[in-house]
């Protein structure tokens, strides 16, 4: 009996032997991530676990920060004592800190893993990729199915659908969208989608770029069209005192039947008591004859160039993009939206497989990232609180346009 | 081998006092005094010259200010002369600086309201010290929910005198007087405080003798008890002044400087420029905290100015 566990022991440490020396990784390993709510927390715990047994001789630290304290934090994690492995956001979100040499170049993982193509531009600054993306999520309007069904209106295709289900909808006594722009971020989605739809994908990327005046009559036809929705009474009152939280009891209370946001509301609607046979999802209708573009912004994972352990961090980053892992992540009951890479499955869940298909068959312009992504921090920034504004006092749309071209002058020198 | 004097000495060397024994009396203090006066010039000195420093650089705040910033003179502070914002933030403040500063007289009307012998007494001075308590976070939240259109307790009570519609974090009209309403309330607690203090030490003898001549009322208050309360009424000016100048967490919590940047201060304005989220510009942010800082410098010169006075009235 004895010699047999003998045996069974040292046969357990050859193999973690010969296991070590392919790895060998070793020593400390800290991760600062800002999945933060109880769902994403369980993941990053879980994926942490799961590398600890696979690395045993790696001590790991993870260290989780709440999500919008960390927008704040990461310049100081950075700059002193950086961990070795951060959460952050891809396109210019992660400009200023590439640009600043804080970021690692890990140009030499995206040459080791595979079915990440897709979404290569959106890591690459300078020719070089600088993270490596673990989630992405798609935008559309989330929709009462059942006040549809009463009112008898369907999901529409194309403006004058939409406008004309609009009228449906607060003849009722309604409201057509729910929005709450206290954090000025979901007016951008708006945007986004109106500008994508009315001037194409390609123009609202030079738009993002600077190379477009804010002043050109494309863009007031963007805020030509957003007008007719505004005048209608379509928005609920007041969004500028809600958070988009804050704005969700009116679509869960039928006081509003839509909501343009990202697939992450479709958890707490779901929380609201609302059932899958209740909420439905479309894609933003068409209103010019252009290819349509879509948002859909993506999470990602970065060394910081201060690492202490980077061959550790690489391993980290190369375990995470694996399509088993990213399967299991993004499942319903994990982070409930969509794996990056080409080899994974997407969850069995309504909103995940629409989105998906949206996004493989029916995204023809492109994929963007989203408003306070694609666009330089200070350009974001401006032009979000002119978004907000337009929103509550349309007429003062020339004087925000003025504002916003001569933000564009002095950012994109 | 020690060679001893054979012969007791009859003349024993003087013992040497320590350079420190002897220096005991002046060093003492400053020893005592070198933590906080290290402290105070590790994190308020020194980071107001750097702010002058920064303020004449474009700069991202990332990496090292030599190497990534960009000398550019003045230019930060020729772009705030044409920046709206910066100028939206300077009158906030200056509506703050005037309108805060009736946290005083409030202050004194409850004072002079709650300094009576009653039964119970004790727990109304409790109720009146009660949001001076807690949190300014607290103040906010319970503040922006109070405002809400529609649903909250403003609007409902607006609402039985007929007045419908009124949203008062939501306009940018009256956002920022919302804001400072909610401020008031624990400020006036604070300055409440200090006027009690101040009533206890009013001289009975003094009243005793005002009213054997005849003051009463108005008169007995203007010219009796007020200028026997200037010490507290100092204290409440300073801290109400410095109060409505590094006004942010109020605002950051009701309204996070919006509707579309109405609320901003300066303190606020500045967060954002250089640290928040999509602020990128430290030396533009740095700047703006020049401003404040020349500002605040008026009122610190002019309070120490007094406190100098007094001194040398005292003497």
């Amino acid at each position: 009996m004895r010699s047999i566990l003998t045996a069974l022991a040292a046969s357990t440490i050859m193999s973690g032997a010969a296991f070590a020396d392919g790895h060998a990784l070793s020593g400390d390993m800290r991760i600062i991530s800002d999945m933060s709510n109880p769902a994403p927390r369980a993941v990053m715990e879980g994926l942490v676990a799961q590398f600890g047994e696979m690395h045993p001789g790696l001590n790991i630290e993870l260290e989780i920060v709440d999500r919008d304290g960390w927008k704040g934090q990461i310049r100081n994690a950075l700059t002193s004592n950086p961990p070795d492995v951060i959460n952050w956001y891809a396109a210019n979100r992660m400009g200023p800190y590439v640009n600043a040499g804080l970021f690692e170049d890990v140009s030499d993982i995206w040459g080791d893993i595979e079915g990440l193509d897709a979404v290569k531009g959106a890591l690459t600054i300078d020719d070089k990729q600088w993270g490596v993306p673990y989630t992405y999520y798609q935008w559309g309007i989330y929709y009462r199915e059942d006040i549809f069904a009463e009112l008898g209106i369907e999901e529409p295709a194309t403006f004058e659908e939409e406008m004309a289900n609009c009228q449906v909808i607060l003849d009722s006594g309604r409201k057509c969208y729910a929005i709450g722009t206290k954090f000025l971020w979901t007016a951008g989605g708006w945007f986004d989608y109106l500008n994508m739809r009315t001037n194409g994908f390609d123009f609202h990327m030079q738009l993002a770029r600077g190379e477009v005046e804010w002043t050109d009559d494309r863009v007031r036809e963007t805020f030509a069209n957003w007008r007719k929705l505004i005048d209608m009474g379509a928005f609920i009152d007041d969004h500028q005192n809600y958070s988009w939280q804050e704005a969700l009891p009116f679509m869960t209370g039928g006081d509003a039947t839509a909501y343009l946001i990202g697939n992450f509301a479709v958890a707490s609607l779901r929380d609201a008591g609302l059932t899958d046979e209740q909420i439905d999802f479309y894609q933003f209708p068409t209103i010019a004859d252009v290819p349509q573009g879509e948002d859909a912004p993506i999470d990602t994972f970065h060394i910081p160039s201060g690492a202490d352990n980077k061959e550790a961090a690489r391993e980290f980053l190369k375990f995470v993009t694996t399509a088993d892992v990213q399967t299991a992540i993004n499942a319903g009951d994990k982070l409930g939206q969509l794996p990056v890479n080409a080899a994974s499955s997407v969850d069995d869940d309504e909103f995940l497989n629409q989105g998906f298909e949206m996004l493989t068959t029916n995204a023809t312009g492109g994929i963007a990232q989203f408003f306070d992504r694609d666009f330089p921090a200070e350009m974001a920034a401006a032009g979000m609180e002119g978004l907000q504004e337009f929103m509550v006092f349309p007429d003062n749309l020339d004087d925000i346009l003025g504002r916003l071209e001569q933000t564009r002058a002095r950012v994109y020198k | 081998m020690v060679n001893a004097p054979a012969v007791p000495d009859t003349q024993p060397p003087v013992e040497t006092r320590s350079w420190y024994r002897r220096n005991e009396i002046a060093i003492t203090p400053w020893l005592f005094l070198a933590p906080g006066l290290l402290f105070f010039a590790a994190y308020v000195i020194i980071p107001i010259f750097q702010s002058f420093q920064v303020s004449f650089y474009a700069w991202d705040g990332l990496g090292d200010l030599q190497e990534s910033g960009t000398f550019i003179g003045m230019g930060n502070y020729q772009e705030l002369v044409s920046d709206r914002n910066f100028n939206i933030s300077l009158w906030n403040n200056l509506k703050w600086l005037l309108l805060y500063l009736l946290a005083i007289p409030m202050g004194l009307g409850i004072a002079l309201f709650l300094n009576q012998t009653v039964t119970g007494i004790r727990l109304y001075k409790s109720l009146f010290f009660f949001p001076f308590v807690i949190s300014q976070v607290v103040v906010g939240l319970v503040f922006s929910w109070f405002y809400l259109p529609d649903v909250g307790l403003l609007s409902i009570m607006l609402s039985w005198i007929g007045i419908d519609g009124v949203n008062v974090l939501g306009s940018p009209n009256t956002a920022t007087y919302g804001i400072i309403a909610a401020g008031l309330w624990p400020q006036t607690a604070y300055c409440m405080i200090l006027y009690l203090t101040g009533l206890n030490a009013v001289d009975p003898e003094q009243i005793e003798a005002a009213r054997l001549d005849g003051a009463k009322g108005p008169k007995m208050l203007w010219y009796v008890i007020i200028p026997q309360l200037k010490p507290a009424t100092f204290i409440a000016f300073v801290v109400t002044i410095i109060g409505a100048l590094r006004s942010f967490d109020l605002i950051s919590i009701m309204t996070n400087g919006g509707p579309f940047g109405s609320t901003r201060v300066l303190s606020f304005y500045m967060f954002e420029k250089a640290l928040a989220e999509f602020g990128f510009r430290m030396g533009y942010g740095a700047a703006i905290a020049v401003v404040l800082f020349v500002i605040m410098l008026f009122f610190i010169a002019y309070f120490l100015w007094s406190m100098y006075q007094d001194e040398k009235g005292a003497r």
